[in-house]
């Protein structure tokens, strides 16, 4: 274990699973089995290091170094109790996209390579220790998302990719002249350096630090009002592109806000949370709204996707250990069950080729199997106890209330809202009475769609009843990250006190 | 004294001679050596190359000519690119008809121009460089003599750029008349201390017109557009590429060593110039429906991002020109070797949408100007990030936050015409493939700037030290 690149070989192993494909020029089988054998194998490799993660400190841990830009520009790779369980999750979630993708046949050797470049730079992004590098991992990964939802997306997917890719980089362009601000003003783009406490930055250059970085997370996350692109891609893009779009690309947001703008910027954080709170507390009431009203299953999810982040930005700006473990949690249970909703769509958009909500209904007369996982997933999207969607929500809310009543009310209302338009979403699609011609033959999962949702179900519930793995993993590093911001505060009041 | 300063100048007497022996033997040769004319004419600009790197001395005839680390780093972009172009154009240039030997000898004394432009230390030697090499392109933009919109080409950029070079002169006889001195260093000298003077400014005005002319800044770009369409396509990539480059290092020197005494004064106005280009680059360019037109306002962006490195005028900035041109140079010729494999039978075509689906005709080439144009939007990983990264790292040190946040804004707004040519080649439904097959040579040039573009990241530490060493010259 000692000494091995652990980080790297797990970022770079899909990126040679690609190169690997390209140079055999592999059929199409030949192509994915080569996929879900790279990507399964990095699955192991992240669980490894999971397993060897040392839950009793909040040091960046596996870390690795080597010299690259120079000047204080470093390759550094490294993970703390933040960062660990997006890299598992994301390994996780990789071979069942590659699975879910069996319904693609046009240029599918394309599409793998797009998926496994689309892999390392996500588990780049979650790995990076240095803002050069993460900035290139957070900002490539729209390379191939835009191939993915421009190439095998549905009838707008033009549309809908240009919009996501210009968001985001509107967004990620102004992050980066952050990141040189920094560099010139603490010498070096070592995540870890700036994270010691020995450089804070000067008060005054925080909330334009704060404002570039939340230009990029809160589009990323995505916040209320720069969420529209977010349905238009969930919409148009291909299953698997929807599940690692809502899985993962979403967390970097809420993964941002705690590595960067929490620790960096403590001051502007504290002074803003308010601003983040009302953005919160709108997008979890009016995007719910919003999701009521939806005719498309894909876009009823995704809205729903942007109440439950507004959920993960309300409990992380709370600075409790309460709301940022709920927060984190939130984003990887999230990660599980979005994901896995976007696979249940899938399922039936493969049959009938619609994702109108109104062309459904009674399917639990002919799938009974695929009824007992959407609902899983239905209940835990709505935060039932017993689901890992409850954890989150409870300890978010929890910390919401502790902070200011009104948050934790008004943030309660967007959870019987979800109530509301996840059941009506299942009973409009599953029960009542089998009555459509089109559905009259459709057939329940295959083999292939079981394995891909068995394992989601699984996970959903077993850290739903037993959440205690996850926080051990968190503990420690959200203790330091929560003592550290309340240390930046005190301090700061000190020299203001002081004449 | 004479001795060590024709020493000094070997490279440029190579060039010099090498060009009027091989323009004799074309005479006598007569128009059907252009091909091996051409292959002695990249020999003498490789060998022209290693004397450049192997070369001593830092100066010759006074300061007139300077040859620091700068002046050679240029030099070899400036040959580099030479070399590129002339391999790609010969296919070319016979398929069109126009493979006259005149070409390369043409190209070895605009080169020898922007030689003499790189290590100008005073305005004479500034002006001569920059006029040798005009001419020689005024002649090349016409080159295709009986077609009319190369014809044009040629007179438009004839007249503007004598125009230019009038308002140059005008600028630099003013500046000679309040400064006593012709030389950079004793302008500098004379203007240091105190607040400039009127005069100066003037001449600062007039001069940096003629300069924003020649690297195609607005408000002094409204020739690009036409000349890039009408002139024949590996001449365009000439244009886009070498000229560029030498006109840019002109500038810097120019303004950093001639007149650091008046930064306050040149900086609002590079800052206007920069954001100007920057932002009509990116607006005008959304409209082009002509790949090479479209180039034509990719350079204009191109180049305010590059004055972005001057705005700063700190050797940070310095350095980030000088990644930015190495990057701009390889970028450029790898999508003009694209553009001039686009073509069905006997014919060239120039519009976007003949790229519809190429992905799926020609997966190879259509991943690489992919590729490319990711990279000209500044996408990380690939080089054209980088290239963006130094210039507003630069930026943000200066001071100039108005100017580096328009920049960026601006570059997601060029991202969209970049991106608009990777959807039509990757998700639009196929056109007619594109035959013949390419040719070798531009086989390798694009596969080799598609390989610079996607491995620059594992590169960019060597040449980033490179390129901090050479603007390290500038600032004594």
């Amino acid at each position: 274990m000692a000494g091995l690149p652990i980080l790297s070989i797990i970022t770079f192993l899909p990126l040679l699973g690609a190169a690997l494909i390209l140079a055999l020029r592999s059929s199409d089988s030949t192509t994915r089995l080569i996929a879900l054998v790279v990507t399964l194998a990095d699955f192991v490799l992240s669980l490894v290091l999971w397993a060897n993660f040392d839950t009793s400190t909040a040091d960046f841990q596996f870390v690795e170094t080597a010299d690259w830009l120079g000047g204080g520009i470093g390759y550094k790779m490294g993970v703390d109790g933040i960062s660990v369980l997006f890299v598992v999750l994301t390994a996780l979630l990789m071979p069942i996209s590659i699975l879910a993708s069996d319904a693609i046949h046009k240029r599918v050797r394309e599409y793998i390579v797009a998926f496994l470049v689309l892999e390392t730079l996500m588990i780049g992004v979650f790995c990076a220790l240095d803002l050069v590098v993460f900035y290139v991992f957070f900002e490539g990964g729209l390379i191939p998302m835009f191939l993915i939802i421009g190439v095998w997306g549905g009838a707008r997917r033009v549309y809908a990719t240009f919009k996501f890719f210009l968001y985001t980089l509107l967004g990620s362009v102004l992050m980066l002249l952050a990141i040189m601000a920094m560099y010139w003003q603490a010498g070096t783009t070592d995540i870890a350096v700036l994270l010691d406490g020995q450089h804070p930055f000067p008060a005054a250059m925080q909330p334009w630090l704060w404002f570039a970085f939340l230009a990029s997370f809160a589009v990323k996350l995505p916040m209320w009002p720069v969420h529209t692109w977010l349905p238009d891609a969930h919409v148009e893009a291909p299953t698997a592109g929807s599940v690692i779009l809502a899985g993962i690309l979403l967390k970097m947001g809420g993964y941002g806000f705690l590595r960067f703008s929490l620790p960096m910027f403590p001051l502007a954080s504290e002074q803003f949370a308010y601003f983040i709170f009302t953005l919160s507390l709108i997008a979890i009431v009016y995007t719910s709204l919003v999701a009521l009203a939806q005719e498309d299953m894909k876009k009823l999810i995704a809205y729903s996707s942007v109440a439950h982040m507004g959920l993960v930005s309300l409990g992380t700006f709370t600075f409790t250990q309460q709301g940022i473990d709920g927060g984190i949690f939130q984003m990887l249970s999230h990660g599980i069950v979005s994901g896995a909703l976007f696979l249940c769509v899938g399922v039936v958009y493969d049959r009938i080729h619609t994702r109108e909500i109104a062309a459904y209904g009674g399917l639990v007369e002919r799938m009974p199997i695929y009824a007992a996982c959407f609902m899983v997933f239905t209940l835990a999207n709505v935060g039932l106890p017993g689901t890992s969607g409850f954890v989150g929500e409870f300890l978010t809310l929890l910390a919401a209330f502790k902070v200011d009543t009104w948050l934790a009310i008004v943030g309660t209302t967007g959870v019987v809202l979800s109530a509301a338009y996840a059941l009506w979403l299942y009973r409009r699609v599953i029960f009542g009475r089998l009555e459509k011609p089109s559905l009259r033959d459709i057939m329940d999962l295959t083999p292939t769609e079981i394995v891909c949702l068995a394992p989601l179900v699984i996970i959903t519930i077993f850290f739903g009843v037993y959440p205690k793995p996850v926080f051990d993993v968190t503990r420690a590093s959200v203790a330091h990250l929560v003592e550290f911001h309340q240390q930046a505060i005190a301090q700061a009041n000190a020299t203001e006190a002081r004449p | 004294m004479m001795l060590r300063d024709l020493q000094v100048l070997t490279p440029e007497f190579m060039m010099a001679v090498g060009g009027m022996a091989l323009l004799m033997l074309g005479v006598f040769a007569g128009e059907h050596s252009h091909r091996v004319l051409s292959r002695a004419a990249m020999v003498l600009l490789l060998i022209t190359g290693v004397a450049v790197v192997v070369g001593q001395g830092v100066a010759a005839f006074g300061t007139a000519l300077i040859v620091d680390e700068f002046a050679r780093l240029i030099k070899l972009l400036v040959l580099g690119g030479a070399v590129l172009v002339l391999w790609m154009s010969e296919d070319f240039l016979e398929r069109a008809r126009i493979g006259r030997f005149e070409f390369p000898i043409l190209v070895i004394f605009s080169v020898l121009g922007m030689m003499l432009m790189a290590s100008a230390g005073d305005f004479l030697t500034l002006y001569l460089g920059l006029e040798l090499q005009s001419l020689a392109l005024y002649v090349l933009a016409a080159f295709d003599r009986d077609n009319v919109r190369s014809s044009e080409a040629g007179l438009k950029y004839f007249v503007l750029g004598a125009l230019s070079s009038g308002m140059m002169l005008y600028g630099i006889s003013l500046i000679y008349g309040f400064a006593g001195t012709t030389s950079f260093a004793g302008a500098a000298m004379s203007l240091e201390g105190g607040a400039a003077s009127v005069g100066v400014i003037f001449g600062l005005v007039f001069l940096i017109s003629g300069l924003a002319f020649k690297v195609s800044a607005v408000p002094f770009h409204m020739w690009t557009p036409d000349v890039y369409e009408g002139a024949p396509t590996p001449i365009t990539a000439f244009f886009a590429a070498s000229p560029k480059i030498a006109a840019m290092a002109l500038f810097v020197r120019v303004m950093v060593e001639a007149l650091p005494g008046a930064i306050d004064q040149w900086q609002q106005i590079i800052i206007f110039v920069s954001i100007c280009s920057m932002v009509l680059g990116a607006f005008a360019a959304i409209g082009q429906n002509n790949i090479k037109r479209l180039m034509a306002y990719s350079s204009i962006a191109n180049m305010g991002y590059v004055l972005v490195g001057l705005a700063a005028g700190t050797p940070e900035g310095v350095q980030g020109i000088l990644i930015y041109l190495l990057i701009y140079l390889i970028t450029n010729i790898g999508v003009f070797a694209c553009i001039l494999a686009m073509r069905r039978g006997d014919h060239q075509v120039e519009t976007i949408s003949d790229l519809s689906g190429l992905a799926q005709t020609r997966p190879g080439y259509a991943f690489v100007f992919a590729m490319l144009m990711f990279s000209l939007a500044g996408i990380p990983p690939l080089a054209g990030f980088f290239a963006k990264f130094y210039v507003f790292l630069a930026a943000v040190k200066a001071g100039l936050y108005p100017l580096a946040v328009i920049g960026v804004v601006a570059s997601v707004v060029g991202a969209y015409y970049y991106l608009r040519i990777v959807k039509i080649i990757y998700f639009d439904e196929p056109a007619p493939v594109f035959e013949p097959k390419m040719g070798a040579s531009l086989a390798a040039i694009v596969a080799a700037s598609g390989i610079f573009t996607l491995f620059f990241i594992l590169v960019a530490s060597p040449l980033v030290n490179v390129a901090a060493a050479a603007a390290a010259s500038l600032f004594p």
